[in-house]
Order: C-alpha cells, then sequence, then structure tokens
C-alpha cells in the first residue's frame, strides 16, 4: 500500500528552482532511499516532505490524504517524523528532554516510558549520556539523539536525512543496522544518504536524484548493480 | 555517573544557584522567600543609607523606576528570552498602554472616564491587540528581519503619537487617573509626588505576573517556546505550531508592556510624546540581556541596574548609555548569556522526576552494539 506520493513536486528558493517535477513513492513498510551528490536536492526533498519548505508545484499525499499544504506540526500528527540534516537536535536541552521533545505531539503522554526504554535500547549510548545537554554530545551521538527523538512520536514514516554523515565508519554501519532494525519493527524509512553503499545495500527500493531531477529508480540490489551508478556513486570504476 | 559529577564540579555559580534553590524544600524556599518579599515592600520606607538615592532623586519615587523596569523586562524577556524573538520595538506596546490610560482617564480626553485600575486591563487588552496586528504578518519572518520591523513598529507607534490630533502629540494629556484611597486629609494615596503607594502597587503586579508567567514556562507553552528558541524548524517537526506559540510569546509580552504603560502613565499623571523613542526600547533590551535573557530572577536584576544605578550616582546618568553600552561588550565578551544565565527545566513531570531521572544511573555498555558487519563505509 502506498503510504507517500509526491508527484510532480517542485520547490523553489526565491527563484532558484532546488527540486524539479519529482515522483516518488514510498510503500508502506519499505525503506526507500534518495542518492544523489550534494545540491542534489535530497535535503530540500526531505524539508518538502515534513513541511518546513513549502512547495511550489505538485502534491504530497500520506497515507490517502493530501498534505501539500498542510502545517508542519499538523503533519507530524498524522504519523510523519524527520531526524533532520545537521542533527538539529535542541543544544540546549537534555537528551532526556530532547526525546521528550519528541514526543510533543501525542496524545498518550503516560506511556512515553516504554518509548524512551526503547530508544535508549536502540541507542544504549544515550542512556548514559541523558542528564547531559545536547550541545555537548558528540557528532554521532547527537545523530543517534536526532534519530531517537524522531522515534518518539511513534511515527508511521520516519525521514532520516544523511545520517551517517560526518560518522565514523563503525558509527555509520551501526546507524545503519539501527535503521534496518527500525523499519523491521514496522516503521518506514526514506532515507537520504550520500553513502550510497550503504544506503542501496538497505534499501527495498532507491531514486538516484541529480540537480533536482529522478535520473533513476529501481530496487536496491538493481542500482548496487548499475555500471553507472557504480562509477558516479560508489566509486568503483 | 560520571557525566553528572563532572558536570557538577564544573558548574558556574550561576548554576549551582538555582541548583541550590531548587534543592531546598518548599518550607525552606517559603522560610528564604516570606522576609525577603516583606524586605522589598519595606524598601522605600527604610530608605537604607548608601542605598538610597537621595537627596538627588526622591528614593519612592526611583524604587517605582525600578520596578517598572522590572515589569517592563518581565514582559519583554518572554518574548526576546523565552521565544528567542528579538523585538526591537517594545516600548511601542508600553506607549500604546500609557496612552490608553491616559484616554480613558484623563480630563483633556475626549473618550469617557473609567476608574484607572479598571483601565489596567483595557490597557492591557488593546495592546494585546496590537499585538496580534503586528505579529500575525511580522512572525513569519526571522531574525534580523523580525528585528528590523519591530523596530519600525516602535517608531511608527512614536510617529502616531506626534501626529494624529487626538493624541495631543507634544501637549500631552494632564491628569492621568490614579487607584482610589485618601489619606486623611483628603489627598489621594496614589499620587505623582509620593512613589511608595505606586511602588507597592508594582511589585504586587510583578509578583502576581511571575507566578502567571512562572507557570506558562514550566508549561507545553513553556517547551514550544524554549524550543523554538532554540532551534525553530526542528521545534515544529517535532509537532510545534510554531507560529501560533510565537503569537502567544508576543501577545504576553506586550500585555506587560501595556500594563507597565499604563502604571508609568499613572504615576507621572501626565503622558506626552517624549518618552517613547528607541533608545528607551533598546534600555529594555539593554535590562534583559544585562541580566541574563530567559531567566525571570536575572531580568529583574537587569532591570534592577538600569533603573537604579543612573538615580543612584546622578553624575554618570548622562553618560549611562555609553556606560551600559561599554557593560553590554564587555559582557558579551566575557558572560554572553548575561549575569544569571537562562537554564529551562523542561520536565513537565516536575521535580520529582528529573531527581528520580539523576539517581538512576546504570551503565550500559555501548560496544557490544557495534556491527561486526566491515563491508560497509566510506
Amino acid at each position: 500500500m502506498t503510504l507517500l506520493e509526491l508527484s510532480g513536486v517542485s520547490v523553489h528558493y526565491g527563484r532558484i528552482k532546488a527540486v524539479s517535477e519529482l515522483t516518488i513513492t514510498v510503500n508502506e513498510g519499505e525503506i526507500v532511499t534518495l542518492i544523489g551528490a550534494n545540491g542534489a536536492g535530497k535535503s530540500t526533498t526531505m524539508r518538502a516532505i515534513s513541511g518546513i519548505r513549502p512547495v511550489s508545484a505538485g502534491t504530497i499525499t500520506f497515507a490517502g490524504e493530501d498534505i501539500t499544504r498542510l502545517r508542519a506540526d499538523l503533519r507530524v500528527v498524522r504519523g510523519i517524523s524527520q531526524a533532520p540534516e545537521g542533527r538539529g537536535i535542541f543544544p540546549g536541552m537534555t537528551v532526556y528532554e530532547n526525546l521528550d521533545m519528541g514526543a510533543y505531539a501525542r496524545k498518550d503522554r503516560k506511556n512515553l516510558a516504554a518509548e524512551m526504554d526503547h530508544v535508549f535500547e536502540l541507542f544504549p549510548r544515550l542512556a548514559e549520556r541523558r542528564t547531559q545537554a545536547g550541545g555537548t554530545l558528540s557528532g554521532g551521538e547527537q545523530q543517534m539523539l536526532a534519530i531517537g527523538r524522531a522515534l518518539m512520536s511513534k511515527p508511521k514514516l520516519l525521514l532520516l536525512d544523511e545520517p551517517s554523515m560526518g560518522l565514523a565508519p563503525q558509527f555509520i554501519q551501526q546507524i545503519f543496522r539501527i535503521i534496518t532494525e527500525i523499519n523491521k519493527e514496522g516503521t518506514t524509512v526514506l532515507l537520504v544518504e550520500q553513502n550510497a553503499q550503504q544506503a542501496l545495500s538497505r534499501a527495498h527500493r532507491a531514486y538516484v536524484l541529480e540537480t533536482g531531477s529522478i535520473v533513476k529508480s529501481g530496487t536496491g540490489k538493481e542500482l548496487l548493480a548499475d555500471e553507472s551508478i557504480k562509477e558516479a556513486y560508489l566509486g568503483v570504476a | 555517573m560520571t557525566t553528572t559529577t563532572t558536570k557538577t564540579t564544573t558548574t558556574t555559580g550561576r548554576r549551582s544557584l538555582g541548583e541550590w534553590w531548587n534543592n531546598l524544600n518548599r518550607f525552606q524556599q517559603w522560610a528564604i522567600l516570606i522576609p525577603l518579599v516583606v524586605f522589598i515592600y519595606a524598601l522605600p520606607e527604610l530608605n537604607p543609607p548608601i542605598i538610597t538615592t537621595e537627596p538627588g532623586y526622591d528614593f519612592p519615587i526611583a524604587m517605582f523606576e525600578v520596578a517598572r523596569y522590572a515589569l517592563i523586562a518581565i514582559g519583554l524577556n518572554v518574548v526576546v528570552g523565552q521565544a528567542g524573538l528579538l523585538d526591537l520595538g517594545y516600548v511601542g506596546f508600553f506607549a500604546i498602554g500609557a496612552y490608553v490610560a491616559a484616554l480613558f482617564t484623563s480630563p483633556d480626553s475626549a473618550l469617557t472616564k473609567l476608574p484607572f485600575l479598571a483601565v489596567l486591563p483595557i490597557a492591557m487588552a488593546i495592546t494585546m491587540v496590537f499585538g496580534v496586528i503586528l505579529g500575525s504578518p511580522t512572525l513569519r519572518l526571522r531574525g534580523d528581519y523580525l528585528a528590523i520591523v519591530t523596530l519600525g513598529f516602535g517608531e511608527i507607534v512614536r510617529l502616531l503619537a506626534d501626529n494624529l490630533e487626538p493624541l495631543r502629540g507634544n501637549q500631552g494629556f494632564q491628569q492621568v487617573g490614579h487607584p482610589p484611597g485618601t489619606h486623611a486629609d483628603g489627598t489621594p494615596i496614589f499620587n505623582n509626588t509620593d512613589g511608595t503607594p505606586w511602588y507597592w502597587l508594582t511589585v504586587t503586579i510583578i509578583i502576581l505576573i511571575l507566578v502567571l508567567v512562572g507557570n506558562l514556562e514550566r508549561s507545553r507553552v513553556g517547551r514550544s517556546w524554549v524550543a523554538i528558541r532554540d532551534d525553530e524548524d526542528a521545534a515544529a517537526i517535532m509537532g510545534v505550531n510554531t507560529f501560533k506559540f510565537k503569537i502567544w510569546a508576543f501577545v504576553i509580552g506586550a500585555a506587560i508592556g501595556g500594563l507597565s504603560g499604563a502604571l508609568y502613565a499613572g504615576q507621572l499623571a501626565f503622558v506626552n510624546n517624549q518618552k517613547f523613542d528607541v533608545v528607551t526600547s533598546m534600555l529594555f533590551l539593554a535590562a534583559v540581556i544585562l541580566g541574563g535573557s530567559g531567566n525571570k530572577v536575572g531580568v529583574i536584576l537587569g532591570a534592577i541596574i538600569v533603573a537604579y544605578i543612573p538615580a543612584r550616582f546622578l553624575g554618570i546618568a548622562e553618560y549611562r548609555y555609553l556606560i551600559f553600552g561599554l557593560a553590554l561588550i564587555v559582557l558579551m565578551i566575557f558572560r554572553p548569556q548575561g549575569l544569571l544565565g537562562a537554564r529551562q527545566r523542561l520536565l513537565t513531570y516536575g521535580r520529582q522526576a528529573y531527581q528520580r531521572l539523576l539517581g538512576r544511573g546504570e551503565q550500559i555498555s555501548h560496544d557490544a552494539s557495534v556491527s561486526t558487519d566491515r563491508n560497509g563505509g566510506v
């Protein structure tokens, strides 16, 4: 079943078109990845889906509802949650408070403890740091916090924007392993990545974005084997 | 837990002062608060040597000025400190409050006369409306843009006061009203030569506002403000209706500004177009930044400094902008968070939950969770 559908979505920054007539579908239960170079429009697409960037053309449909003009905060209530690029955690709040903010949109605030335990299970490092201010965490820890915080709202769709950015290789693998785990628990994941190797091997389907347009799509395996993809994104000549 | 202990040892005085206060039980807190409040109320009567501003400046009047600045700082702190919206035109709300008080109580105004105390909520309501009018279009802007638009708003209000016929420009409104009550000899208790009753009234209002604002800060509203201040986009994707809460901060701040404007008009018993310039706005903002944006006690301290020092040391009053300017620069270098910086307790579950949290420090190994899979990475 289709959970998220972008059809003909364009996004502008002033007069500059960052994303051009994008059509993407994400089915329930999938990991879908969007790969592409810097400036290809990956993050812009994510920001359009979460609603912090208005779209200039096209429609976004989520769980059968047109959310193109819906406010960002209401999209969270519908079940879209984002771990933004560059982490975007609240630096002045502790780890615990950051996670608490993640559950802001939830009505059933009494069951937060279970969700929080789950996040601490996925990221034991966060449990150790729970009273520490978010801004004092290392890059990898902030990334974990951003993902954990996004999970606190019990999303239907989790948007992950460059979760591996700036991380040490061992952390990158850990993060991707956790993404697969989150997906197996029933959360649909839309993943934006520069680390194409990891993203493609984890994803069910993938789209390749170049200067604001989709140039290729297919299953993760297909694209992993594709010669032009290998050359451009996997560093294999 | 190791992280906690290293933190406590490296904290500054500000942090440990707040922590010390939070660790006292209710009884201890009251045992400190009550004598403090009594002392604050008694100040104009005590007129303590050294602290007193006399003979140069009437001490009770000076104390009223300090209290008025404190009230303004508390209001501006909601906007700047809590929600992180840089408002450079706060004096506009203050002016509107003063003019509303004048229009409804002065015999120079054509409007129906109302009792002064009834005018206070009206002044707040009208400034709130102006808060919405200014906020709705401008709060979609961010940072510098918002600062510039609010700066413009302050100037527009001042220019309207200069030029609108019914606002009487420089001539102004005489005999602005005051709260009821007379002394035995028939002279009103609230008059413009005796600052003490005005001081008491303002301090009482400050306490009420502090309780209200304090409760707001600890509520979902306060958490939303802090989230917006920390990172507006991140707040939005947590599900915070950023626009709504920014408007709320703006409107609550405006109401408090209007209230202090009405009190100012009442005490002075006169309003004209002179006291509402940009520099006054900057002085209000200086009180907030100096004391510690986001910290209620801090901004009161800032207001005391900004209002008291020029009254106490009349010799330097002329140079106060220079001195406060230098003080701000020095502060921004050595203590950018202000004298008493902000640290929010955001947990909605209260103190006990927080302490339980601090006590719970089981060690969990993270190495075990590192994957053994080796084919990835860049």
